[in-house]
């Protein structure tokens, strides 16, 4: 990974998206440096999975632009990968599934036993190693999405709610991979709903409502008490519901 | 009653025996079918995969097309490969009709859309699975296209069987273009309406037995494939 030069910072300037005639992502302007590990955090609808497709280049946005650091000689695209909140299994073992991926970014055929091995050791997946991928538990298919992004060491990881359908062994377990990920200098940026985890991994948090960023911060100055008053009711978990407005964003809390 | 049961017991022994006259037109039938869907399948499979994993101007109308062509009554198919054929046709200098090659031509006609829709259908469906994590990991068009292939292959093998389920059962066609002529364009299906005319029973119901084996080999393979598929899936 460090052979290639970095493809961060990642800059968002202006970003906006719509569908179906809706304004879901507007103005979203920031900046993602190296080595860190994002938290997107917001309600349910708040754009947080656009807007991690926005930046991953599975949607094209209205307006606005997604720019990566890199030079002529690197495609961005070769040194991120991502989980999805439901992710795709290919209709082949678990283990081919993973080997694809290897594949498809040119790695030699002789290395890739070696690699597959090791990251479907350190994710669980064993004992379903040779299972096929479209019948394993979503827990299971959830690991292997993160194990097949990882084997590919993208110098960034988008993940939308890696342990949404994990048990808490199998959560601790993603949270302490998701830290060794990082620790090899993969930057994070990912989405969950679970505060506990949320303060466990990230070292910044970008707080979403109704396709704004209403807040960027460190997570210390985040969980310690965010500017925002939104933030602080969905900290305080009294941002419960609340109905799309055309641009309005006040909500009776 | 009983001339039936004798007729039956005699096409069972003409099958066990391995008559001459019944392998020469069983294996004419096999050879042509076989040809034929061969052929279909170089036409059908980028065919169904274009139509499935790339937008172009006329693309809908194509696809109606080959669903028309799908229901079109293979008498239908015979007569247009007659004119076509026919002395005094466009392809007429060829000398085809009333040979083996014409009878492969009208066959490959009836199963290309047959095989063509279930291609374009099962690769459709597999790419709108899969498409997010293709993109995401950036495959080159080439590679998708092998992969969606590769892991839609059961499925196309079936399309692949009832294709040729299609070429060996049909008989208005190959009667048409074929001409039904003894050694030479005589298959099970033409041989089985001119024996039942003729009134003999035994030749037409010992073809109808081959038939009917054929039919279910094409079945129980199916059936395997599909069995294969589940185990994999536990
Ligand atoms: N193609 C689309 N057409 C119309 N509306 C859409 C489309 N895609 C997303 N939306 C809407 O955009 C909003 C944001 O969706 P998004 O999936 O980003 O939410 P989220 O923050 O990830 O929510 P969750 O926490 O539930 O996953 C939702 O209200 C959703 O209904
Ligand atoms: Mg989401």
């Amino acid at each position: 990974m460090t052979k290639h030069p970095s493809i961060l910072p990642l800059k968002i300037e202006n970003l906006e998206y719509e569908a179906g005639g809706k304004h879901l992502v507007k103005n979203i302007n920031c900046e993602f440096s190296q080595g860190k590990r994002y938290l997107l955090l917001g309600p349910n609808g708040a754009g947080k999975t656009l807007l991690l497709r926005l930046c991953h280049g599975l949607l094209k946005p209205k307006s606005g632009k997604v720019v990566w650091s890199s030079g002529k000689d690197i495609n961005p695209k070769h040194h991120q990968a991502m989980v999805t909140q439901r992710p795709v299994m290919l209709r082949r073992s678990a283990y081919a599934n993973i080997d694809y991926a290897l594949s498809i970014r040119g790695v030699d055929k002789a290395l890739r036993p070696d690699m597959i091995n090791a990251v479907i050791q350190r994710t669980g997946l064993t004992r379903v190693a040779h299972k096929l991928a479209t019948v394993l538990s979503l827990g299971e298919q959830q690991r292997l999405a993160i194990a097949r992004a990882w084997v590919l060491k993208p110098q960034v990881l988008f993940m939308d709610e890696p342990t949404a359908s994990l048990d808490p062994p199998a959560t601790h377990s993603i949270e302490e991979l998701i830290h060794e990920i990082s620790a090899e200098g993969t930057t994070v940026i990912m989405t969950c709903h679970d505060l506990g985890q949320a303060k466990r991994l990230a070292t910044d948090v970008l707080f979403m409502f109704r396709g704004r960023i209403k807040e960027m911060s460190s997570a210390d100055e985040f969980f310690s008490g965010p500017q925002n008053d939104l933030a602080q009711a969905f900290l305080d978990g009294q941002l419960i519901w609340w109905k799309r407005r055309p641009d309005k964003d006040d909500v009776q809390i | 009653m009983n001339d039936l049961w004798q007729a039956f017991f005699k096409a069972i022994s003409l099958v066990v025996t391995l008559d001459d006259k019944l392998l020469e037109i069983v294996f004419l039938s096999l050879r042509l079918s076989l040809s034929a869907v061969g052929i279909a399948l170089f036409i059908a499979l980028p065919l169904g995969a274009v139509l499935a994993l790339t937008k172009f101007p006329g693309r809908r109308i194509l696809v109606i097309i080959i669903n028309v062509f799908m229901g079109l009554p293979p008498v239908v198919v015979g007569l247009f490969v007659y004119l076509l054929l026919s002395r005094s046709g466009p392809f007429g200098v060829f000398g085809l009709l009333f040979t083996p090659t014409a009878m492969i031509i009208a066959q490959v006609i009836l199963v290309v859309p047959i095989v063509t829709a279930i291609t374009r259908q099962v690769l459709e469906e597999l790419h709108l699975e899969y498409d997010e994590l293709l993109r995401s990991l950036d495959v080159p068009w080439y590679r998708k296209v092998t992969a969606l292939v590769w892991d839609a292959r059961f499925s196309l093998t079936t399309a692949a069987l009832a294709g040729f389920g299609r070429a060996i059962s049909e008989v208005g066609a190959v009667m048409i273009v074929g001409g039904n002529i003894d050694h030479l364009t005589r298959v099970m299906t033409t041989a089985i309406a001119l024996e039942a005319r003729k009134g003999d029973l035994v030749m037409a119901l010992a073809l109808g037995l081959v038939l009917l084996a054929v039919a279910l080999g094409i079945n129980l393979f199916a059936y395997s494939i599909t069995e294969t598929v589940k185990r994999r899936h536990q």
